[in-house]
């Protein structure tokens, strides 16, 4: 697949999966089951995705700056930081410390 | 007067988060040229996918693992998209009839749309919160996807500038208003120990598709969730 054949693809199906919620009675939501597993379901991939961006490389592990950057994040996220100055923290940190020498 | 001031706090609430949620439309932008796409596919992305959380899935499958992790991205990006398709039925009844809108409504239907028009008190407050908030996180985001996208290209070596960093602490943005119950908590943890174990055995981009299962087992038997909690808060 070309890297235009994925985004391509990809974003059809984002986009028809919002188009099919306003096919389907609202009734269908009222399952308690149904919303509660989408909502964990969230949660699951974006916690997974941290994993994945914070020590994969590849297929495998490293540990390297990226690592203090995500504490920093979760620190300043705890303290109810404004977004985008999260981010720019966790960048910045990962720069100093490769700056340094490290990681 | 006082449907009047209820429409104006949706105004004001879709302002606030609006302008909030464009800003880090920078940070998708320049990531995604990172990641090896090039200024035109970030900015497509932006304007016709139009889900944070499943673009920045996207390009960062396709950051570690390149185009043949292809399906293993959009299978990621999609099922990150799902719980739109969950908001859509939620909002259905507020955009009201007519093809042409819901279509329109349909690209718009996002986390932030969403949560501003339900927390509305009035049908005419949640109709002005959806819309407006959509349209400038639409405008917003896309002309700060162009932005990040010129900027990172820009840049060169983004891991210099610790953008790889970035990413993971995007998602953590993303996930960390999520967690405010036990049973949130446990799957995210859940997620993360398997995503972890199973990364340096399966190809890139399937430890995250393993990992969602997670909530499936802990959400269908409702392990660790309130008991019988009251369901007119979703209504």
């Amino acid at each position: 697949m070309t890297v235009w054949q994925i985004i391509l693809l990809a974003s059809i199906l984002v986009l028809a999966t919002k188009m099919l919620g306003y096919l389907v009675p609202p009734r269908v939501l009222e399952t308690p089951t149904a919303s509660r597993t989408a909502e964990l379901m969230t949660v699951a991939l974006l916690s997974a995705l941290i994993v994945v961006q914070t020590i994969g490389a590849g297929q495998g592990i490293v540990i390297d700056a990226r690592l203090p950057a995500l504490a920093v994040a979760a620190g300043l996220f705890a303290l109810r930081v404004p977004f985008i100055l999260v981010i720019i923290a966790a960048a910045a940190t990962a720069a100093g410390l490769r700056a340094l020498g490290w990681g | 007067m006082a449907a009047e001031a209820e429409r104006r706090a949706a105004w004001r609430a879709s302002l606030a988060v609006g302008l909030a949620v464009s800003a880090y439309g920078v940070s998708f932008g320049a990531l995604a040229v990172a990641s090896g796409l090039d200024i035109w596919q970030a900015c497509v992305l932006s304007l016709v996918m139009f889900s944070g959380g499943s673009q920045f899935a996207l390009i960062g499958v396709l950051a570690t693992g390149g185009t043949a992790a292809g399906p293993a991205a959009i299978a990621g990006a999609t099922l990150l998209g799902l719980r739109n398709g969950l908001y859509a039925i939620r909002v259905s009844p507020i955009i009201g009839p007519g093809v042409a809108r819901r279509a329109l409504a349909a690209h718009l239907t996002i986390d932030e749309s969403t949560a501003v028009a339900t927390a509305q008190p009035t049908l005419a407050a949640q109709r002005v919160g959806f819309w407006a908030t959509g349209a400038i996180i639409y405008i917003g985001w896309n002309l700060m996807t162009l932005l990040g996208a010129v900027l990172g290209d820009l840049l060169g070596d983004v891991r210099q500038f610790g953008l790889d960093a970035a990413a993971g602490a995007a998602f953590l943005g993303l996930v960390w208003p999520r967690l405010r119950a036990l049973q949130p908590v446990a799957v995210a943890v859940g997620a993360a120990v398997v995503a972890t174990a199973l990364l340096p055995v399966l190809p890139q981009g399937v430890p995250v598709l393993v990992a969602a299962l997670v909530a499936l087992v802990v959400g269908i038997p409702n392990l660790l969730g309130a008991r019988a909690r009251s369901e007119e808060g979703s209504a």
